[in-house]
């Protein structure tokens, strides 16, 4: 199968902007369509969900990286190896709390903003919220259950953008009910 | 050296591909009991294989072999189990259920958004790749062994 012998970093590149613009596009659409805030958050989180439960299968796939034995191991693969694989950032892991289940991402920028200003009449748009709705979908297919928020954003204002990243539960593998 | 068939299984127990090359016995069951067995008891190895180690656990349950046949497993994070029974010549092939699941049920299934998750596998394509992929393995002879 030499079509995917030579698939790795050096694969396919797209423009940044592209991504970008796409994103803007999307966002700006959905805010067209939904007219509320809060509707436009949902829309995002739900899309970045379904995203997330494909991508974490091609993550797998491309990065080797096994199960990871605990939510700090966890943090570390996300932060230091899927966000550089998709985004191109490592973002840096803080505030732990003292039971080891709630930590912070701190993106010094997000590719997703490139030349966006959030508009005043759009305060409460969560712009990026497709990425906690992807870390969400992705985290629940390896058996973790967790709540991505948004505590800092650099287009409200703040100095970096913050995701807070809570460990709700393990998830069970469930054996399939059976007929008898 | 020959492959007989191959399962390919998600975390829900759900079959989402099953080819057979080589296999002169069935199992004298419906495919859908097959299926089930098949999971239940992959299901159940694992857990016993973990409980009962000596060891630390690496890479968990691996294969078995009877006098006939080998069993291989795979199994990713997500709960993406690729099952091959191959004859008793064939060696360790991690590697071949690795790509398996990277190289054709990613590539052609995952990251097609027309293909949905959770059930059978419909797509041609990843039919006849995968079946264009065992039979160009090494150890795969078209004369059943």
């Amino acid at each position: 199968m030499s079509r995917q012998a030579n698939r790795g970093t050096e694969s396919k590149k797209m423009s940044s902007e592209l991504f970008t613009l796409t994103y803007g596009a999307l966002v700006t659409q959905l805010c067209k369509d939904y007219e509320n805030d809060e509707d436009v958050n949902k829309q995002l989180d739900k899309m970045g969900y379904n995203i997330g439960v494909r991508l974490i299968e091609d993550f797998l796939a491309r990065s080797n990286v096994g199960k990871c034995h605990d939510f700090r191991e966890t943090a570390d693969v996300i932060a230091k190896v899927a966000f550089k694989m998709y985004l191109g950032i490592t973002p840096s892991i803080t505030n732990w709390s003292p039971a080891g289940d709630e930590f912070s991402l701190i993106l010094e920028n997000n590719p997703l903003v490139d030349f966006v200003e959030l508009p005043d009449n759009h305060s409460s748009l969560i712009y990026s919220n497709l990425l906690c709705g992807v870390l969400r979908g992705a985290l629940e297919m390896v058996q973790m259950a967790v709540e991505a928020k948004f505590v800092q954003d650099i287009l409200k204002g703040d100095g970096v953008t913050e995701i807070r990243m809570r460990f709700i539960r393990r998830i069970e593998d469930n054996l399939p009910v059976g007929e008898e | 050296m020959t492959v007989h068939n191959l399962y390919l299984f998600d975390r829900n127990g759900v079959c989402l591909h099953y080819s057979e090359w080589h296999r002169k016995k069935q199992a004298g069951i419906s495919k859908e009991e097959e299926f089930k067995l098949m999971y239940g008891m992959l299901f159940s190895i694992r857990s016993f294989v973990s409980k009962m180690s000596p060891l630390d656990m690496k890479d968990g349950f691996l294969a078995f072999q009877t006098s006939r046949y080998k069993l291989h497993y795979y199994e990713t994070p997500t709960g993406i189990k690729v099952v091959m029974n191959t004859d008793l010549g064939v060696g360790p092939i991690r590697d071949v259920l690795h790509h398996i699941y990277s190289a054709l049920y990613v590539e052609l299934v995952v990251k097609n958004p027309l293909c949905p998750l959770g059930q059978t596998v419909q797509s041609e394509l990843f039919r006849s790749r995968l079946d264009s992929y065992i039979r160009s393995l090494p150890f795969f002879s078209a004369r059943a062994g």
